[in-house]
Parts: C-alpha cells; sequence; structure tokens
C-alpha cells in the first residue's frame, strides 16, 4: 500500500491523491478516448448508453452515497430534465448548448423544491414518499398531454452544437465524446464537491443529523442543497437519454428505472464515484448481456432463442440479493479488497476490512 | 454580565418535569460542572442550550440575548460548541474531516464556488487546516489525522469528539461526561485540557461529570441537581458536602439518623 507522505495542506486538498493516480486516470481517460477506434458501432452506443447511465447514478449517488438519503423517486427527475431539454429546443427555439444546461438546472430547482416537504421523512419513509413521486411522474406526463404529448410520446431533435450533428447512428463517435466529455464536467464537479466544506456538510449528515445541527449546519437546507443537485445531475443524464432513445413517452420514466438506479448505485458501491459507474455498468450492459448470452445459449440447446418472460428482473434481483448478502460495500468494496490483496501481499489478512459493529450510537432524534 | 444565564428553566415531558425551575448563571472564563444521579436532567439542560429542546418556561440568555429565538444549527454561529454523551462523530469520515466539519461555521465560500472549487475555496481550505492544526496539536491527534472513525477506539473518538468542539472556536464548551468510560490516565489528561481549554484559550467550560475528582480538580463551581431540580451550588467541597447532595447520591437514611459528612 502507497504511504504518501504529505508535506503540505494542498495534498490533502488537490484532486488526486499522488501522482500514481493521477497518471492512472489520465490513462483511463486515454484509453476513452480511443474506444471509438476499437469498437464497432454497436459496442460504441452501448458504451455511450453507460456513460449517461454514470451521470445519471452519479446524481443519485450524490444524494444516497453522500448524503444518506435514500430516493426511489429518480426517474422523475430523469423525465423533468429531459421533457425539460426536448420541449425548451421545440417550444422555444433555444440551441443544445442552452437547453441542456438549463434542463439540469430546471430540474435540480424541482428536485430543492421537492426536498423541503420530503427530507422531513427519514430512511424507510423518505424512500416511501420518493416512490410515491415516482409513480406520480408516470401520471402527471399523461395528464400534461398539451406540453408533453402524452403516451404518444416526443420525438427529440438531433443536437446541434455549432452546426455539427451529434446523432447516434448518423455520427455515433462524436456523440460519444461529447457524452464523454460531459461525464469527466460531471465528475469534477463531484470531486470538487467530495473536497469542499459542501460534500463535508453532506457527509455530516448522512453520520449524524444531531452533531451536523450542533457544528452549524442547516440540516433541512443542506438536505435541500443535496436534493437539487443530485437531481440537477439527474436532470442532465435525461436530458441525454432523450437524445440518445430518439423517442420517449410516459412509459420511458416508470417506476423500475428509478428501481433500477437505486440498485445500480447499491451494487456499484454507495458512497464513491467508482461506484456510480460499476453500478451504471452492470444496470446498463446487463439486459444486451442476457440476451447475448440467452441467443448463445438458445444455439446450443438447438432450440432457437428461448423467451423467459421476467428473466431480466429475476437476474437484477439474484444479484442485488447477492450483493447485500455477501458485499454489502459493492463491487467497488470488492475492487478494493482485491487491489489491497495485491498491494500488500502476502500481508493481507481476511478480516482487514471486516465491518465492525458499534453499539455507542444514541437514540437519533426523529 | 455573565456568558451564560439560565432564568428559571421548565421542560416538561408529558407528566415528567425533567428540568424544574432551574436557574443559573455561568461568568466567562470558569469551569462549571453539572452533577447528579441519572436523570437529574444534566444533559436534558445541555439540550436545552443547544436549543434541541424548546423550555415550557423561562429564558435562556447567551452573552446577555435570549437564544430562544435560535434554530439549533444558529448556536454553534454564536460561540457554543458541545459534546454528546454518547459520541455522536461522522463514523464514514475521517478524524480530519470531522475536525473540518468543526469549522463549518467559519465557512465563508458559496455552494456556486465550491462546486467549481475557485481559488479562493482552496484558500479558504488551506486557513482552515492551519486552524484545525493547533486543535491537533493540542489534542495530540497526529497519529489519527487520516484515520477513520469507524476503526478507532473508545478514549481516541472521546478526545476527537472534543477536538470538533473545540475546531468551532467557540465561547463556551458544553462537555457532556468528558471523561465517561476512560481509563485514569485518559482522564487525568482531560483533566489538564479543561484546564488549559480555560487558560490558555479563555473558553468557558460547562462540563457534565460523575467523577468528581475530575469535577473537584478542574471546576470552579459545581452545581448537583436531582430530578431536574436544583439541590446545591457553590464551591466543589461545599456541594460534596452538602446533606442533600449526599442524601440524592446514597439515599435517604434513617429519618432520624444523622447524615455524616
Amino acid at each position: 500500500m502507497r504511504t504518501v507522505f504529505k508535506t503540505s495542506y494542498d495534498a490533502d486538498i488537490d484532486l488526486f491523491k499522488h501522482g500514481a493516480q493521477r497518471n492512472w486516470y489520465i490513462l483511463l481517460l486515454v484509453a476513452a478516448l480511443l474506444l471509438p477506434f476499437v469498437l464497432s458501432e454497436f459496442a460504441l452506443g452501448e458504451m455511450t448508453n453507460l456513460l449517461i447511465w454514470s451521470i445519471a447514478c452519479m446524481g443519485l449517488m450524490l444524494l444516497v452515497g453522500q448524503t444518506g438519503q435514500p430516493s426511489l423517486g429518480h426517474a422523475a427527475f430523469l423525465a423533468v430534465g429531459c421533457y425539460a431539454n426536448v420541449l425548451l429546443q421545440e417550444r422555444l427555439g433555444l440551441p443544445f448548448i442552452l437547453s441542456f444546461p438549463l434542463a439540469g438546472l430546471i430540474a435540480g430547482v424541482a428536485g430543492a423544491l421537492i426536498a423541503r416537504p420530503m427530507t422531513r421523512l427519514h430512511g424507510v419513509y423518505l424512500a416511501i414518499g420518493t416512490l410515491a413521486l415516482a409513480i406520480l411522474t408516470d401520471d402527471l406526463i399523461v395528464l400534461a398531454t398539451p406540453l408533453t404529448n402524452g403516451v404518444m410520446g416526443l420525438f427529440a431533435p438531433d443536437i446541434q452544437i455549432f452546426g455539427y450533428g451529434f446523432n447516434r447512428y448518423g455520427n455515433p463517435i462524436r456523440l460519444y465524446l461529447l457524452i464523454l466529455a460531459i461525464t469527466v464536467a460531471v465528475v469534477l464537479v463531484y470531486r470538487n464537491i467530495q473536497r469542499s466544506p459542501l460534500g463535508r456538510s453532506f457527509a455530516a449528515i448522512r453520520d449524524s443529523e444531531i452533531s451536523a445541527q450542533a457544528m452549524g449546519v442547516n440540516v433541512a437546507r443542506t438536505k435541500a442543497i443535496a436534493f437539487g443537485i443530485s437531481a440537477g445531475i439527474t436532470g442532465l443524464a435525461g436530458a441525454l437519454i432523450g437524445h440518445y432513445a430518439g423517442i420517449f413517452n410516459n412509459e420511458t420514466f416508470n417506476v423500475i428505472l428509478s428501481i433500477q438506479l437505486l440498485l445500480a448505485v447499491v451494487i456499484g458501491g454507495l458512497g464513491t464515484i467508482h461506484g456510480a459507474f460499476f453500478g451504471a455498468a452492470v444496470v446498463a450492459l446487463l439486459p444486451q448481456a442476457i440476451a447475448i448470452s440467452r441467443d448463445l445459449l438458445g444455439k446450443v440447446m438447438g432450440g432457437g432463442t428461448i423467451a423467459i418472460p421476467g428473466l431480466e428482473a429475476a437476474v437484477f434481483g439474484a444479484i442485488l440479493i447477492a450483493f447485500i448478502l455477501f458485499e454489502p460495500q459493492g463491487i467497488y468494496g470488492r475492487w478494493f479488497k482485491i487491489r489491497t490483496f495485491f498491494e500488500l501481499f502476502p500481508f493481507y489478512r481476511r478480516d482487514m476490512f471486516r465491518r465492525q459493529k458499534s453499539y455507542l450510537k444514541t437514540e437519533r432524534m426523529r | 454580565m455573565s456568558l451564560l444565564e439560565i432564568d428559571n428553566v421548565t421542560l416538561r415531558f408529558g407528566g415528567v418535569t425533567a428540568v424544574n425551575q432551574v436557574s443559573f448563571n455561568v461568568e466567562e472564563g470558569e469551569v462549571f460542572a453539572l452533577v447528579g444521579p441519572n436523570g437529574a436532567g444534566k444533559s436534558t439542560l445541555f439540550n436545552l442550550i443547544s436549543r434541541i429542546y424548546n423550555p415550557a418556561e423561562g429564558d435562556i440568555r447567551f452573552d446577555g440575548k435570549s437564544i430562544l429565538d435560535k434554530a439549533p444549527h444558529e448556536i454553534a454561529p454564536l460561540g457554543i460548541a458541545r459534546t454528546f454523551q454518547n459520541i455522536e462523530l461522522f463514523e464514514q469520515a475521517t478524524v480530519m474531516q470531522n475536525l473540518l466539519v468543526g469549522r463549518h461555521r467559519h465557512r465563508k465560500s458559496n455552494m456556486w464556488s465550491e462546486l467549481l472549487f475557485t481559488p479562493y475555496v482552496r484558500t479558504e481550505e488551506r486557513r482552515h487546516r492551519a486552524a484545525i492544526e493547533k486543535v491537533i496539536d493540542f489534542l495530540d491527534l497526529q497519529a489519527y489525522r487520516e484515520k477513520y472513525i469507524a476503526g478507532l477506539p473508545y478514549g481516541v473518538r472521546k478526545v476527537v469528539e472534543m477536538g470538533r468542539a473545540l475546531a468551532i472556536e467557540p465561547r463556551l464548551l458544553l462537555l457532556d461526561e468528558p471523561a465517561s468510560g476512560l481509563s485514569v490516565e485518559e482522564t487525568q489528561d482531560v483533566a489538564f485540557w479543561v484546564e488549559d481549554i480555560k487558560k490558555q484559550m479563555g473558553i468557558t467550560v460547562i462540563m457534565v461529570e460523575h467523577d468528581m475528582h475530575l469535577v473537584s480538580s478542574v471546576s470552579d463551581r459545581v452545581l448537583a441537581l436531582a430530578d431536574g431540580k436544583m439541590l446545591s451550588l457553590g464551591k466543589p467541597h461545599e456541594v460534596q458536602n452538602d446533606p442533600r447532595v449526599i442524601e440524592a447520591y446514597i439515599g435517604a437514611s434513617d429519618q432520624n439518623a444523622e447524615v455524616s459528612a
């Protein structure tokens, strides 16, 4: 394990812990930039999808992992971002470069407003409250048919930036690079939150609301900010989903999507940016993986394709249960352990990361 | 004028009167101890000062102004810091991060500049860390700087919590059982620290503590409570020898028997 000898406070404040870490991430970015030249068009499309999911997962991760507020309603903010982006372009004629950040802002304001009543609830009650939000969204989209075109849905126009078109089929490489740039920007903002007083106040609320309050953190306001930023980032992902899918209606943003998002952040590993990406990879690529393995299985068995209704949901459920039972810290937790094993080889001990039970908690003021 | 004035405060939970017409003043620069058997209302008094509870009657004034119109998160900015009886640290964060949350009162950067992490935010972060450094030096926490709270032993957590309260740079420090569960040496450290907090930093301390040895060695005045009522207020040895205090602790002896001091 690398021991960093810090010689200044900046070592604590900087984006990367040490030079080698920075180089690894630069390498990762270069690899991501080179992907279009390696992957087929289909695979690149899947990677684009993965990146969009990663942005959405980072949005939810900020709320669930960083601030400790579970939400089962984040499909609502995906929907707000998606509809706002397309309507701003179609009704007001705004270009993508304006409508996209505005869509994020609108989703963020919606999140902050909803947070005020919602964050009075805690734990499982908050989850139920936000679940109601997700169910409502479906109906609200249908009710607002004059604006949203209801069940008929809306078409998302191609993204146009300074005369350049970005289309999933027309120029997939460009779209991929655009979304990669947005993803990197969101990662940077997320890191900035983590290393600033704002992120620390989020963590304070997650771990102990009562002492956060005693330190002068305005709990209601900070929760609203967390909800707002989270919803804003999720809204950006929603806008991209609209462009990626091309057509969307109320069904696109159903409750299942909210649940998948929450699954993704839990499976990925709560509280880390890595976790958001790992979780997004599972959720975004699993349906394709299932389809491909089903086809393969069909070929081997010689019976054509096998159709098993509900297979995807069952596999999702099984994966989630397995993680909660065997690796509550998600894929990131497992990855961290494997990395530590090799870094410390042969001195790694199995109980190194065993979680300590704490019996010292006072009654929460709830 | 006293730094903190508790003026005839009463708090009821349903039919139970947890704090019953308690009045006392804490002068600037003194160490004031609250003692009493379990359920006497000592921690409840702290929670009243922290504005977690609303008194049914009476007034609490800090620096001459009533704090009853303040919300709980507005108490730390006034310069009142506290610790908790059953440690309330941020478990999934490092010692450094915990101490830095204590600096929240001194946060000047706003949300937007933090999202972009402007150079100003960086300068502020350096300033906060320099301030934390003094607390780390004072409490000898260097070895634990980067450690996660979840993995720290009980004694260290107690110290970190005291450090987090000091990071607020308070005028008034409320210590809720700073020595409970600590070893003899650790308790001695706490005694030295409280002494230094008072003399070097000029911070007024109110302390709830059961260890009478610690109380009598560091505190200037002691208030004994029982069943939410004031029993005795005065110098440590006076309170310790007050028959009513002894009765509350040991229980009433036979009606006619004399209470030996």
